[in-house]
Parts: C-alpha cells; structure tokens; sequence
C-alpha cells in the first residue's frame, strides 16, 4: 500500500490531548509519523485537508446493526455490535463470525459484545471466557436488562477472569413492564403506559453496589434520567469501576418530541424531561458520563408505523453522531477535546481496543470533519437501511469529509 | 519421566521409610480431643500424631492375622448424604481393626419421616455405640449432634464446612511421596465455594507449614478467603507455577448449569487439568483428587492415569490407613491396654 500524507489539518486528538495544527503521514495503514520533517516525493499521496479537523475515527459503542454505508458516513470507524442479533452472538463461534463479515472487503471495523446470557434469555450465563478468548470485548444482553441480581453478581465475578466490562441495560424490567414512554404529564394525557425514571436509577444503583461487591467492571450503556446522573455522580466519587454512555437524542430532545404518537420518537430507555435533558448535558460536561453511543438501530415502516405502545423502539443514529454531539460544543460549551475524547479515547480505553488514537503505530482510523458547515437534516440522503429518525428538518453544524480506515479512503463528502 | 519411573519410584519410597512410632509428647495426651470433628484449631503436632499413626497401618494391608485391638467395640456410620468410598473406607478400616460395624441407611430410617437430629441422638445414645461417624449435608450439623451424644465422634463431611479425614490421608499421601508437608508449595484447583474438601486441607497444609495457593474462577472462590492464608489466583498458569502438589477438585456437575460456570466446556479450557497446564508445575509434581473425578471437565484422563505423577489411587489406599488411625485414636481410653 502506498502511503498518503495528510497536510494542512488541524489534529485533534484527545487521547494525547492535542490540538493543532499538524501534518499525518499514513503507512501500511497505520500512522507512520506525525508532522513528518521530510516526506518523499514520490510513492506518496498527499491529500489537502484544508484546515479541516483530523481527529481519530470515532467508535461507537452502542450499535444494534453493522449498517457499513451509514456507519462511514458518519465517521465511525468502528462498530460495537450489540449481541441480541438473531440468533444471539453467545458463542465463540459467532463472535469470530460476526467480527469478520467479510474480510476481503475493506469496510468498517466491526467489534462485538458478547451476550451475557444464553440466548440473552438472562436466565444461564453464556461462555464467557471462550467468547472473550475469539475476541468480544465485553459482555451485556443488548436491549435486555439483565435483570436477576444473583447472575448479575456471577456476572460480574466471572468476568473479572477475562477483564471485560458486563454492559447493562439499566432498566428494571419490572418497573418498566408495559412502558411506552416517560412516566409523567405527557404520558398521562397521551394515555401511554410510562417507565418511570426510577427504573434506570435502582438498577444502576444495584449493581453499582454489586461492583463494590465483586471487584468486577460495569458499564451502563444509556443514561437517560437526572436520578441516573445524581446516582453516578455519588458512585464516581467512591470508586471509578463503573462507567456509562449516553445517546445524542437523549441530550438533544426530551419527552415532548413525542408529541403527537411520533414512534420515530419511541426509544429505550425512553426520552425524559428538559430536567433530565439538561442533567445529561452537565454530567457530559463533567465528566460524570464517559461515551456518547448512537444506539443505531434501523427500523423499517412495519416496525414503526403502528400504535404507539405497539411500533418497536429505535432510530438510526450514525449520520447524526456528530452534528448532534457538536451542538454540545457550539449551545452549550462543552469544549471540543474532551467531547471528542467520547467518541474516540474514551470508548477505546473502556474496551482495550488499539484505536480511538492518533499516535504513531495506531491504526490509521481517521475522519476530517468541518464542525461548523450548517446543513438540514435530511433522512432521504441517508445511507443507512432505514430512515427512522426524530430529527428531520433540524438545522445542525458540523459534517464529516472523510472516513478513512486502515489507511484506505472508505468514505468522501461529495464535493469535498 | 516414564511410568516405570514412578512405579519404582514409589516402591523405593514405601520401602525406605518404617512406620515412626508415635509417642505422646511427655506431661500430655497426644490427642486430647473426644471427637474429630474439623482440622481448624488442631495444632501441628495433633496432626503429626495422627498421621504418625496411620503410617503405622499404611504398611498393613490385611492383617487377618495379626491382633484386633478394637474387637468388641461398636463403630455407627451414619451418612445422612450419600456417599460409596467415604462409607466403604470407614467400613472398612473398622473391621480390619476387629471393630462391630454398622452403617445406618438412611433413605430408610425415620430421619426421612420427619425425625429431628437431636431425636436421632437421643435413640443413638440408647444403643450405646463407642464412635459415631457422621456425614451431613449442612455444615454444623455433626457438631450438633456430637453436642448430644456420650461417644466419640468423626466428622465424614459436613456440607461444606470440614471433610477431616480427607485432609489427613491427603497429607498422608504428600508426606509419604514427598517426605515432608512444610515449605511444599500445593495448588488447590477447581469448585473451591461448595468444597469441604478444601476447607479442611486448607487448615491442615497452614498448620504444618505449606505453602497453599486456591485456583479458581472468582464465581467458585468464597468471599474473603485470602483471610485463610492462601494465595488466591484466577489463572492456572500463575497458580501452577512450580508447585509441588496439585489438588484438583470435584466440579459439582448438578451445580453446572450456566450457574457458576458458563458451561463444562469452558470450564475444562480454562480449569481442566491438562497435561500442558501441568507442565507450568514442577517436574515431580504430585496430583491428588479426591474422586469422583469428572475426566474431561476438571482432569485430562492423561493427568489422572499418568502413574508418574498421580497420586489419586493411593489416596483411597491411604484412606483406609487414615480411618484406622482416628478409631484407634479416639478410642484408647476404652481400651485397658491404651488407657494408661
């Protein structure tokens, strides 16, 4: 392969904490040199980035379908699938399968959580040791909460074995039986079965307990209410095993996107209040969170258009990842670096994964992004399979230019 | 090393040691206890007494000849849990000993109808044995009972508590392969939790100086059991690492379902003792297992049949050796000819 300078960038990378203005020189797919004093004439590409941000591709820890086309053009370099797939990734085997779709087509990186549980059933734990030994970087039951805190204990006890996180969907089942919605006004006069936010926040509670219990690591995937923050923010103060994501719609949107039975709007866990909203966006701001995930989850129209408490959970969240998470930076000040970092640095160090970095010898997973070209949100240019998303129309900032992974160019913006 | 070697090997250890006479330390019982009920507050030289003593009977294997200095003395076993080799061993060690030996059945006695155990008690008084050997499901439950009777009590294993006799033909079996218990480094591997086993060698090997590592997955170790003394690891290649011994256990096959463990299958690729694992130990290591054993789950049957290295078979021979001992032990001030 032949290796290709990128000039004229400015790096961004939080890993190293870097930003400015900079030159990658890009090797056998990985990062040969940085600003690199002497670079051959010939034999080399050179590509103009024109000022534009080179920060590490992003890696998106929460995804229900691999989606390759959406995935690059929203600058995700590597893909976290979820294991509740039919059938459910909960052999070694089908780690290994899932993690190598096709490996002669250069696409997105694909990495996999393995399920917690046998079929995810949440009733026998799966062979986790072999599983981890073909590559899942940790275990959780995807959109299932594992839900009886016996197994959850041994959970978290077995997998201290292999050092991988268990991932939790935190929500008491229980409490949320039935639930639509968030449990409030709104629910009230839709006449939708809610999910109250204590259901997130007694189970995060539960197992942070059992963490202290185990030794084990625990991760909650989606953090959707202000009781969830105020019970994290207690947690990190006392150790730091448990760590949590957080979704673009859910500090972007509260529960009055609903409106009037817009399933498009159907989450879970589900959109809160503007409290939990605004909670959200200080715990991004304090760290208190540490991942932004998309949680793409393509839905066609037989799973959408129907009565609300009946149409499935889920929007596509790749090609939003970032204008959603910029809007962070240019409403709210969150500064770029460590919003980034959540993207990139963060999620690679959670999973133990050698991107999320721009670092000579990474891999040269790499996006040039402009964050403040304004465009619409257009659901029919979408590259993903489906378009079920709540944000048509939104005026946002912030485009991906160009994906590149393993030193090869898999994504170009037209006109960039 | 070849199995030749080993076979040798033992002979020339089994020849070259005579049984030490054990005598009492001087102003003192030997063994000032009515019962065995646990190894745990046992001191070091309690122990070497006992294993003393039944180095004296390892040698004998039939002594249809020789004097039954128990004869007319009524030994109970009442197993409230199933058990073959247990039951058999102290069977058998009874009679060779001249003992009267009853084993009490007791999928068909009362305790199924509802009899309490200190009911049990009472009607065993009644009958007037000289030792009880108990084995129970609960942990505490021999004690219990002992608590209540007028003789002499051996504790066969109580839940998951203490399996004394266990221990001490285990260490029976490392002295007389190894000549020594202190500074060996012994690897305890597999269902630590569920395992009296385990508890009880754990006790005996720290009382007489060994050094003690637990392997285990974190699902199979109980809480806080660096507190025992031992040094706990997760992976068999660290635990195994020059080690002297190998104690494998029994992997609860009823507890198996996706409980403790994901599956059989990963716990033997993680936990099974393989011939490759071993080779982390030390050239002349020893592998004891206190059967059953599950061959393909928790041992490779080329570990558990490799005569140069595995111990498992003299271990039940020892068994016997060792019950021998207790009885004689706990029944001297009986005998007129002891009791002085």
């Amino acid at each position: 392969m032949s290796a290709i300078l990128i000039d004229n960038v400015r790096l961004l990378d939080p890993a190293s904490g870097r930003d400015g203005g900079g030159r990658v020189l890009v090797e056998d797919g990985r990062i040969a040199a940085l600003d690199p004093r002497r670079v051959p004439q010939k034999g080399v590409d050179r590509i103009d980035g024109r000022g534009g941000i080179l920060a590490p591709g992003f890696i998106d820890m929460r995804s229900f379908a691999v989606d390759a086309p959406a995935a690059l053009a929203g600058g995700i370099t590597t893909v976290v699938l979820m294991p509740d797939q039919a059938p459910a990734i909960d052999t070694a085997a089908k780690v290994q399968f899932a993690r190598d779709p096709d490996p002669a087509t250069p696409s997105v990186r694909v990495e996999v959580m393995g399920a917690a549980t046998q079929e995810t059933a949440g009733t026998a734990m799966a062979e986790i040791g072999l599983m981890a030994e073909a590559g899942a970087v940790g275990f959780t039951d995807g959109r299932r909460a594992i839900a009886d805190a016996l197994l959850m204990r041994r959970l978290l006890e077995y997998a201290r074995l292999v050092d991988r996180p268990v991932v939790q969907h935190a929500e008491d089942p229980a409490l949320a039986a039935g639930g639509a919605m968030n449990e409030g006004e709104i629910a009230t006069r839709l006449g939708l079965p809610g999910i109250p936010a204590a259901a997130e926040a007694i189970m995060i509670e539960r197992d942070a307990r059992l963490v202290r219990l185990t030794g084990g690591r625990l991760h909650i995937a989606q953090v959707s209410a202000a009781e969830s923050v105020e019970v994290l923010r207690r947690i990190r103060r006392e150790d730091g095993a448990v760590s949590a994501g957080v979704s673009p719609h859910h500090f972007t949107l509260n529960e009055t996107a609903v409106g009037d039975y817009r399933t498009f709007a159907k989450v879970s866990p589900p959109l809160r209040g503007e409290e939990d909203r605004r909670a959200l966006v200080e715990a991004i701001r304090d760290g208190v969170i540490d991942v932004i995930c998309s949680a793409h989850e393509p839905r066609d129209q037989d799973a959408k258009r129907l009565p609300f408490s009946e149409a499935a959970p889920g929007i596509v969240g790749y090609e939003t990842l970032l204008p959603l998470t910029l809007a962070l930076h240019h409403h709210h000040d969150v500064p770029l670096l460590p919003l980034i970092g959540m993207l990139t640095a963060r999620p690679a160090a959670l999973l133990g994964l050698a991107g999320g970095r721009i670092a000579e010898g990474a891999p040269a997973d790499l996006v040039r992004f402009d964050p403040d070209r304004p465009w619409r949100i257009d659901p029919t240019r979408f590259r993903s399979e489906t378009q079920n998303t709540p944000f048509t129309g939104m005026p946002v900032a912030g485009r991906i230019e160009m994906t590149m992974i393993g030193g090869r160019i898999l994504f170009r913006e037209e006109g960039s | 090393m070849s199995d030749t070697d080993g076979r040798t090997r033992r002979k020339r250890d089994r020849g070259a040691r005579t049984p030490a006479p054990a005598s009492p330390p001087p102003g003192r019982k030997p063994f000032p206890h009515r019962d065995l009920l646990g190894i745990e507050g046992l001191a070091a030289e309690e122990i070497t007494f006992l294993l003393d003593t039944a180095e004296g009977y390892a040698g004998s294997a039939r002594p249809a000849a020789g004097p039954r200095p128990l004869t007319g003395l009524t030994q109970i076993n009442l197993f409230f849990e199933a058990s073959t080799r247990t039951l058999m061993s102290f069977e058998i060690a009874g009679k060779r000993l001249g003992m009267d030996t009853v084993s009490f059945a007791v999928a068909a006695s009362s305790i199924k109808k509802g009899e309490t155990l200190l009911d049990t008690a009472q009607t065993l008084n009644a009958m007037r044995p000289d030792v009880l050997v108990v084995r129970h499901a609960h942990s505490g439950a021999v004690s219990l009972l002992a608590e209540k009777v007028h003789c002499a009590v051996i504790n066969a294993g109580d839940g998951r508590h203490e399996h004394p006799t266990q221990a001490l033909l285990d260490a029976l079996t490392i002295r007389r392969r190894k000549g020594r218990l202190a500074g060996l480094t012994v690897a305890i591997c597999g269902d630590i939790t569920h395992s009296r086993v385990a508890r009880s060698n754990i006790h005996l090997l720290a009382a007489m100086g060994a050094r003690i590592r637990v392997v285990a997955p974190p699902t199979l170790l109980p809480r806080d059991c660096d507190r025992l003394g031992v040094e706990v690891h997760h992976h068999m290649r660290d635990g195994l690492a020059d080690c002297d011994v190998v104690m494998m256990l029994r992997l609860q096959k009823e507890r198996m379902q996706g409980a403790f463990v994901p599956s059989e299958r990963e716990f033997y690729h993680f936990y099974g003792l393989t011939p490759d694992k071993l080779a982390r130990a030390r050239r002349d290591v020893l592998v004891m297992h206190p059967g059953p054993m599950n061959r393909g789950v928790e041992i490779a049957t080329a570990v558990a049949d490799d005569l140069a290295h595995s111990a498992i078979e003299e271990q039940v021979e020892m068994g016997v050796a060792v019950r021998m001992a207790c009885l004689d032990v706990l029944t001297r001030h009986l005998r007129p000819d002891m009791a002085a």
